[in-house]
């Protein structure tokens, strides 16, 4: 069952120099209890596109064509076209967001507890002894200790217990969508493995969708069930995780594998995507990533290749090349690909 | 300290932080953020210093770079005490070691140009001494950076640059007054994934190219894994250096408990090794604080392999073990140490 339907979704930013095209006809859809990973460089449009499921762009902002489209168990709703008054109930109670900067997203003066609450009431849980059991109960679920943590205020906990104070604030009004905006970048590793394995936990038990939006494919690696490669805008790649991990068929997915070095297995060859990421402003002619495309061929550079389905129905990509991607990386076998290409 | 690795004997090495101890104060008390540190490089090694935050890895740079002054203990270089130094070879010991930073949207001055900010060393250093010659000079030190075609760079401003340019800028100024020592810390942590490995290139054909010796400072082990590959990495918990090895040996069969744990924690970039990993079950999962560091060994609350009455107890010390294929490793704990043996063995996870 598909909880959330992205339908041609594209956000234009306004600026001096004209329109920045952040996100341009992205398409996805998330099933319920499925985890969806969104990867690609920084500018790559993937926290606009995150931002904007919960209508929480910038004034600046513009959505210029498409559809959101939220199913829950008991309602449908169009969320272009809600009022602010439906806005606010969709926002926590069906779709939550945590955010990136764990500090910056507390008030800091103001104690946790009084952060639930106001969330609470913000969002019709009228009764304060009812939020303070959910509460408690969602801080347990985090593995923290409610009467201490609910007293502190955001400088008192450490960068972790605020990363899962946020995560246990958003699953407050129990939503069936999380959205999570790089959620262990700036964590410590023994932090990022407790939070990827409390996500993973929350997510049997609880049963809600999550998609995530991270530069680290690790991450993705971990928790994800399909990810999506963002490239100046656009989905370039849809697949099951493990089709992108080691039958990509984009060179720029194929890119972003080799750059990432491991510490387990062999070392492989790692190098760096050449060049850097187009101005959205003007972006070139044809496929965007064809300036730092290995594969380019003259014809890349006439019309923007469509996303297509590539191996499986459900792996598309968007390169007229693929096939060409797949004979290089040849063995279908489950090898990274820093290691094929080696 | 010891022999270790085989690329670095005691009296030959460049540069050497001999039992260092920096303690700060703050309003709570006084903390020890680095706790008689001993490391040596060889001249044209890389090398890396991996830890968590509050592990003491930027202090323990910022001594190496002679930007702070140890509260006990002695930064040699070239077999001289940098702190005895006055004069004229202290300012050649400042030219010969640099430091590249983190943050490159911070390091680099806003309103001047490339041109501007690799020229002004060159002139202070009277390594150029007209215009012309310091263009030339600057040419060719963005070439070397891979900033090409480097005429067109002279003229940009930081914000025209990309994070990963700038930081190419940041090493190329480094370079302006032809360094022995770069200390990099977490040089490539706030550039895009997709261009790290080409930074760290940068930094490691320095070293093998130019004989520069770096030290990369970072909370990465895959970044530490692939810079300091043929190389060594020492790994930092609380203030302590807790293991130092070659990086293969370091990697694949670490011998700290701390050092395996991180390793079995670490998520990786390819989903059937992450999910599958042999994980070490810590028995706290926060940190002690520095205000109030546990007695003898500084991991011992949070270890697996802990023994009561001794890790609890002495304070372990860096002490040689053997590795595989006779290559020496160091580690400082007491269960490793008796058992001959690494923590990975011992633990399980090897």
């Amino acid at each position: 069952m598909t909880v959330l339907s992205i339908q041609d979704l594209s956000i234009e930013y306004l600026s001096r120099r004209g329109p920045v095209h952040a996100v341009r006809k992205v398409s996805f859809e998330l099933a319920k209890g499925e985890t969806l990973a969104i990867i690609g460089e920084s500018g790559s449009g993937k926290t606009t596109l995150a931002v904007s499921l919960i209508r929480l762009s910038p004034r600046s902002a513009r959505i210029t064509e498409g559809s959101i489209r939220f199913r829950g168990d008991t309602k449908d709703l169009d969320v272009l076209q809600l009022d602010d008054d439906e806005l606010r109930r969709y926002r926590w109670n069906d779709c939550a967001m945590v955010f990136q900067a764990a500090l910056n997203s507390f008030n800091p003066v103001i104690s946790i507890w009084d952060q639930f609450l106001d969330t609470g009431r913000a969002h019709g849980m009228g009764d304060s002894r009812r939020v303070r059991d959910r509460a408690s109960e969602l801080l347990e679920l985090v593995r923290l200790d409610p009467e201490r943590v609910l007293r502190a205020y955001p400088h008192e906990l450490s960068g972790g217990m605020r990363q899962r104070v946020l995560i246990a604030m958003s699953l407050l009004l129990s939503p069936d969508v999380v959205i999570l905006d790089e959620p262990t970048t700036a964590l410590d590793i023994l932090t990022q493995r407790a939070i990827i394995d409390l996500l993973k936990e929350l997510r049997d038990k609880l049963g809600f969708s999550m998609i995530f939006i991270s530069h680290d494919l690790s991450i993705a690696a971990e928790l994800a069930d399909r990810m999506l490669t963002m490239y100046a805008g656009r989905v370039v790649e849809r697949a099951k995780v493990d089709d992108m991990f080691y039958r990509p068929r984009h060179p720029y997915s194929v890119g972003l594998l080799r750059a990432v070095p491991r510490v387990s297995g062999t070392l492989g060859k790692v190098v760096s995507i050449p060049g850097s990421p187009p101005d959205l402003i003007r972006l070139p002619p044809g496929c965007a990533y064809a300036p730092r495309c290995p594969f380019v061929i003259d014809a890349c550079r006439e019309a923007e290749p469509p996303l297509i389905p590539v191996d499986t129905p459900e792996h598309d990509a968007a390169c007229i090349r693929w096939q060409d991607v797949a004979e290089t990386l040849r063995s279908d076998d489950e090898i990274p690909v820093a290691e094929k290409l080696a | 300290m010891t022999v270790s690795g085989d690329t670095t004997v005691r009296g030959t090495s460049l540069i050497e932080l001999e039992g260092v101890t920096r303690t700060f104060k703050t309003p709570a008390g006084v903390i020890t953020a680095v706790d008689n540190v001993s490391l040596a490089l060889g001249v044209g090694e890389a090398m890396c210093v991996v830890g968590e935050s509050g592990c003491g890895k930027t202090t323990t740079g910022r001594m190496l770079a002679g930007l702070l002054q140890p509260t006990s203990g002695r930064l040699m270089f070239e077999g001289a005490d940098v702190w005895q130094t006055k004069g004229p070879k202290l300012a050649a010991f400042r030219r010969a070691v640099q430091l590249v930073h983190q943050d490159p949207y911070a390091s680099l001055n806003p309103i001047r140009t490339v041109y501007q900010t690799l020229s002004a060393p060159l002139f202070k250093h009277h390594k150029s001494k007209r215009g012309r010659d310091a263009r030339a000079r600057v040419v060719e030190l963005l070439e070397r950076v891979g900033l090409t075609p480097a005429p067109d760079f002279l003229v940009k401003y930081p914000h025209q640059l990309s994070g990963g340019q700038r930081q190419r800028v940041a090493i190329a100024r480094a370079l302006t007054v032809d360094p022995r020592v770069i200390v990099a810390d977490e040089a490539v942590s706030m550039v895009d994934v997709s261009i790290r490995i080409s930074l760290l290139n940068l930094l490691l054909g320095l070293a093998r190219e130019f004989k520069v010796t770096v030290v990369l400072i970072t909370h990465d082990l895959a970044v530490a894994r692939f810079f300091a590959r043929g190389g060594r990495i020492g790994v930092m918990y609380l203030g302590k250096v807790v293991e130092l090895a070659g990086t293969d040996t370091l990697v694949e069969d670490p011998a700290h408990p701390y050092s395996t744990a991180l390793i079995a924690a670490i998520p990786e970039a390819d989903p059937n090794i992450t999910r599958n990993k042999r994980r070490v079950e810590l028995r706290s999962a926060d940190a002690p604080s520095l205000l109030a560091l546990p007695p003898g060994c500084v991991f011992h609350p949070r270890c697996p392999l802990a023994e009561p009455g001794l890790c609890d107890v002495l304070v372990p010390v860096l002490e040689g073990i053997p590795g595989r294929e006779g290559e020496r490793r160091e580690v400082a704990c007491h269960v490793a140490q008796r058992e001959r043996a690494p923590a990975a063995e011992l633990l399980g996870v090897r």
